[in-house]
């Protein structure tokens, strides 16, 4: 039984920003499938009471200080631009609005 | 002076200190070699010839300004590392020509010890693989059998070690990428405990995996180049504040009389090839002739851990990739003037992303949206815990875990690239490592097949010079029995 | 027909959410050392951690920690004693990661509340606000729209972006749904807001100009018919940029969803933007289904975990609240409630408290800031601090006036000329030549030559008909070119003519 189906990893890969061509899809899919069917046996591994790792070092309250320190000039914040116009990323039309 | 290409860095190192040779003749040996070599092997994504040749010239001006242990000494750097104006892959074309304004603090470490960067090395795109054929710029291949891969993620620093085109490489390792390709090349290869050495400037694919570490053909290699680049850095909040554990002495001691060294049971049997076996039993022999203890341990949730990794090293590459997007830097298509940022966006990360890249990154966006998370990456962490329980357990009577590094030797270049999961069971071995955060060495065992084998050291968190002792003491004996580093039976190269 | 309010409020009862974030004040940004200065040139201040660059690694600015932990003792939250960070994911050219550094479900305080007074048909009346969260999070960069009709995002060509503010601190403060007020929303939604900016400006966390966007404040608002105990769908307005907007947007938009749910109508779960010349809203994005943010937490950064000392001595070491100054000062100043509100709502109290400062008269500086500062500020339709007059301009007014130098009349003058910007109260006294005519034998002498003018008019005054001085007065002070003190002019007047 497939996990996961063709409109599921399109739905995804929108959410990812990648567009998917029809072929991809497909294979995509079923690989995807593939995989979660491997790692599924996770799922049953860890009781409610084991709590989520999320860091193997147990450290806290690494800060730095409110001190300034140099900045890139604008040439080098902006030399991999593809596009640039005075001193700013040039993209194109923004569509979408801010969350 | 083509026989400075298979001394070892200590070696060369110490010749550059009494001036019987220059850091330029270094250089510039295995330059040649790379020249020789490399339209065949393809370790190389870039080679800085000139800019090697600078640095080594000021390596021979300023002789007594590091108080290096390898200063003047070349060495190939993983291309997932961020060097100033060198262009910097990571093995994809989304990243094509483009060259950092700035370093990676390992690069900068590197730098201030005088040693020498020769170029940048091939790799899995963004470090997800185990073969270095997920490459954007095409495969490399193995120097014991150029039909055969290097292995990966870091195939690229392996097989530049085992070709002689450098005598120190720069590797990272999130689930194997450095122990892997050392198995299967016949090099030694660690990942320090996690946050030994500083992320930053290192491209990241999954965060609370990825690991900077040293490659070499020789243990005490290793441990020289493990002490130029570890230490704490105030700009990698994940970095240990703590003195670097003293591996070169540990290199040098290579004592194991009286320790104990744990077996790990799970990581061994069905799937483990005759050959590996063999000689992973002949490297505990040898361990126990020298004072060891050989004792059986059980971590039985070491099963979950490929499952645990596949899930989460996804989810944090899903968002750690996110920021290639066309709009700042990198590769940029269909800006046409009649697309919209989103679709350009869009069309750029199809074209620029490569197979397995888009697969994980899909993966990783299922397992962390809503209604999913729990269910999947929320339960990973959870195994996670499991496992630095099961590692905790284990050193409560055991200083150091061994296993096979790899459970087969170099497989063909091309045979398991269709199917990932079969792909993925390379590391079977490695990747608990990187879920407990703890650290790791692979160095050669032997043969089998004329390939080499790998024998897997894990040590407790802070305790990496437990690696260097047992590594060194396991070397010493083999070391002696060959003849030299395990390399020096490599095949010629046959130039096409 | 639209709706008028208070047929609204008479079938509805609202709901409100307010999320307000504020820019901290920091010398440097959230996860790197760049500096945070207003107005620098474009990508000037950037690096690779707040461009987002392929290998770059966030760390926390210590300081920032610190001031949040500062808001929410000040809003009396819960200090978690473990928080961490996490990733909010999504796609945006503003934000270089394309994803930003927040926290989710473990932010930094919780459980907090921010009482706030409002002027009620019953008089003064009390709302607690109950605060759900406060965290850290970090701003994004700035985007301008190039080409296309209005140059905002719609018909734009394409965009240019400038991360000089990607990365700088902010703090996210949230409340629990605000129920209750009934027809008061509006003006508790601005008095929250208001309160909040006094309370962070006397922790001096940030500079809170909501015209400059160190304050923003997005409203949530929902109607429910009056006693169903539900409620209703919610919308959400952003772009509201000052405090009259806030109240003006809470109202728009109870108005607008009452139009809608009367007609049998769904109100629609959205983004909208206020617009401030109409006061109405804008839809925006749709929100009909939830953004997937798939936050998890994030692994670059060490949760944050303040130890239990340092909390209380920051806790004692908090400023005095507004509130409690406002009641110190109403004390001292003995303002009955309805003239302090008063003040409070014109936000006098600060430029008035300056002014006794400087020596006035608490009465007299009251006078001046309540009475013809706040007409000129409200024609101008600025707040009274942006008038320009400051405190100490107030209080040497009424220095001079107290020294007779200055008669009330043209006291006003002088006010009127500071405000224009013609310089400080001393400076225009000096260019304009406005002096008080005290000189009495002068005003005696104009005195009697406005007596010899209107003979008439004198012999009224002389019998009795004291309403008939106006017109006598009124020709001294033409005389005097306005610089005589009426009163007096009235008190000599009426000596020489027999009626003192």
């Amino acid at each position: 039984m497939a996990r996961i189906s063709r409109d599921e990893v399109a739905r995804i890969a929108a959410l990812a920003r990648i567009t998917l061509r029809e072929e991809e899809l497909g294979d995509l899919a079923g690989q995807i499938d593939v995989i979660l069917d491997a790692v599924a046996v996770v799922q049953e591994a860890a009781g409610a009471d084991v709590p989520a790792m999320s860091h193997p070092l147990e450290i806290t309250n690494v800060t730095r200080p409110d001190v300034i320190v140099p900045s890139l000039t604008p040439d080098e914040a902006l030399s991999g631009a593809p596009a640039s116009e005075e001193s700013r990323f040039r993209v194109p039309q923004i569509l979408g609005e801010e969350a | 002076m083509s026989d400075l290409i298979k001394k070892s860095a200590s070696e060369l190192a110490a010749l550059i200190a009494r001036k019987e040779v220059s850091s330029r003749e270094v250089t510039q040996a295995h330059l040649d070699q790379i020249s020789q070599t490399d339209s065949l092997i393809h370790a190389f994504l870039h080679v800085d010839s000139e800019g090697a040749l600078t640095q080594a010239e000021m390596a021979d001006k300023n002789q007594n300004s590091t108080k290096s242990p390898l200063h003047g000494v070349p060495l190939a750097l993983k291309d997932v590392l961020a060097q100033k104006g060198i262009p910097t892959t990571c093995g994809s074309k989304i990243l094509e020509g483009w060259r950092p304004p700035y370093d990676a603090t390992v690069v900068t470490k590197l730098k201030d010890a005088g040693v020498v960067i020769l170029g940048k090395t091939n790799m899995d795109e963004f470090a997800m693989g185990s073969s270095t054929e997920n490459s954007a710029y095409g495969p490399t291949r193995n120097p014991w059998d150029t039909d055969r891969i290097p292995g990966g993620s870091g195939g690229g620093s392996a097989a530049a070690l085992a070709a002689f085109q450098a005598p120190l490489a720069i590797g990272t390792d999130t689930g194997g990428s450095i122990r892997q390709p050392a198995a299967v090349t016949g090099t030694v290869g660690v990942k320090p405990t996690y946050g030994g050495v500083s992320r930053y400037g290192l491209v990241a694919f999954s965060s609370s995996l990825d690991q900077a570490g040293p490659c070499a053909r020789t243990v005490l290699d290793t441990a020289l180049l493990h002490q130029v680049i570890a230490g704490h850095d105030p700009k990698d909040a994940t970095s240990i504040n703590a003195p670097v554990p003293d591996v070169v002495a540990a290199a040098q001691r290579a004592d194991v009389k009286g320790m104990k060294i744990g077996v790990v049971k799970e990581l061994s049997g069905e799937g483990y090839e005759k050959g590996v076996a063999e000689r992973f039993a002949e490297s505990l022999a040898i361990l126990e002739s020298q004072g060891a203890e050989i004792i059986e341990v059980s971590c039985p949730n070491f099963t979950f851990a490929l499952g645990a990794y596949y899930l989460i090293a996804p989810s944090e590459a899903s968002s750690n990739l996110a920021r290639f997007d066309a709009m700042r830097y990198g590769l940029r298509i269909g800006d046409d003037g009649t697309k919209s940022a989103e679709e350009v966006m869009s069309l750029t990360r199809d074209a620029g992303f490569g197979d397995e890249v888009k697969r994980r990154i899909i993966l990783g966006t299922y397992a962390l949206s809503a209604g999913y998370y729990d269910a999947f990456y929320g339960s990973a962490q959870k195994v996670r815990t499991l496992i630095t329980r099961d590692f905790a357990a284990a050193y409560s009577k055991v200083d150091v875990l061994v296993s096979p590094t790899t459970p087969t030797v170099a497989f063909k270049i091309g045979e398991k690239s269709n199917d990932p999961v079969a792909m993925y069971l390379s590391d079977v071995a490695t990747i608990p490592v990187n879920l407990a955060g703890v650290a790791s060495m692979s160095l050669p065992a032997g043969l089998s097949d004329g390939l080499p084998v790998g024998f897997q050291i894990i040590a407790p968190a802070m305790k990496d010079d437990r690696l260097y002792l047992v590594g060194g003491a396991l070397e010493r004996e083999l070391s002696a029995k060959w003849n030299g580093p395990l390399t020096h039976q490599i095949p010629d190269l046959v130039l096409r | 027909m639209a709706l008028t309010y208070e047929e609204v409020v008479a079938k509805y009862e609202p709901s409100l959410g307010l999320e307000v974030h504020v820019e901290l004040n920091t010398q440097t940004k959230m996860f790197c050392g760049c500096a945070t200065e207003f107005g620098a040139a474009p990508n000037t201040q950037t690096c690779p951690v707040c461009l987002g660059m392929p290998g770059a690694l966030p760390v926390v600015n210590e300081k920032a920690i610190e001031s949040t932990i500062r808001i929410g003792l000040a809003l009396n939250c819960a200090i978690t004693p473990k928080s961490r960070f996490a990733r909010k994911n999504y796609f945006y050219p503003d934000m270089p990661k394309n994803f930003q550094i927040s926290q989710y479900d473990e932010p930094i305080c919780t459980n907090g509340y921010l009482d706030v007074e409002v002027e009620t048909d019953e008089g003064s009346k009390t709302f607690r606000i109950e605060i759900e969260r406060v965290h850290m999070e970090e701003d994004t960069g700035k985007s301008l729209h190039v080409g296309g009709a209005t140059g905002r995002i719609h018909g734009a060509e394409y965009s240019l972006l400038d991360y000089n503010r990607a990365g700088i601190p902010l703090v996210e403060i949230v409340t629990k749904v605000v129920s209750g007020t009934g027809k008061y929303a509006p003006e508790v939604a601005k008095a929250y807001v208001k309160e909040l900016r006094d309370i962070l400006r006397s922790l001096g966390v940030s500079d809170v100009k909501m015209e400059q966007g160190s304050l923003r404040c997005d409203a949530n608002v929902s109607l429910a018919p009056i006693g169903s105990g539900k409620l209703g769908t919610r919308s959400e307005t952003k772009n509201v940029n000052s405090l009259r907007s806030v109240e003006r947007a809470v109202r728009g938009e109870m108005i607008r969803h009452a139009g809608l749910l009367d007609k049998g109508e769904r109100v629609i779960q959205e983004t909208r933007h206020f617009q401030e010349d109409t006061g109405a809203t804008r839809s925006g994005r749709s929100k009909e289904q939830a953004e997937d943010y798939r936050y998890f937490p994030e692994p670059d950064l060490t949760p944050v975990a303040p130890d239990a000392p340092w909390i209380e001595q920051l806790r004692s070491d908090l400023p005095e609240k507004p509130s409690v100054r406002r009641a110190r000062l109403q004390e001292q100043w003995q303002v009955p409630d309805k003239e302090m509100a008063a003040m409070v709502n014109a936000g006098a109290v600060d430029l008035v408290e300056e002014t006794v400062a400087l020596g006035a008269d608490p009465t007299k500086a009251r006078g001046w800031w309540l009475g013809e500062i706040s007409r000129l500020a409200n024609e101008a339709e600025v707040e009274l601090n942006a008038a320009g007059i400051s405190p100490k301009d107030v209080a040497r007014i009424v220095e001079l006036i107290g020294a007779g130098e200055l008669t009330d009349k043209l006291a006003r003058q002088v006010v009127a000329s500071v405000i224009a910007g013609e310089g400080d109260p001393d400076s225009v006294i000096a260019i304009k030549g406005i002096k008080v005519v005290s000189d009495e034998s002068s005003l005696i002498a104009a005195i009697e030559k406005a007596i010899a003018a209107q003979p008439e008019t004198a012999e009224k005054v002389r019998n009795g008909h004291l309403p008939a001085a106006g017109a006598l007065i009124g020709a001294v002070m033409k005389e005097t070119k306005g610089q005589a003190d009426a009163a007096r002019v009235r008190e000599l007047l009426l000596g020489l003519l027999g009626q003192a």
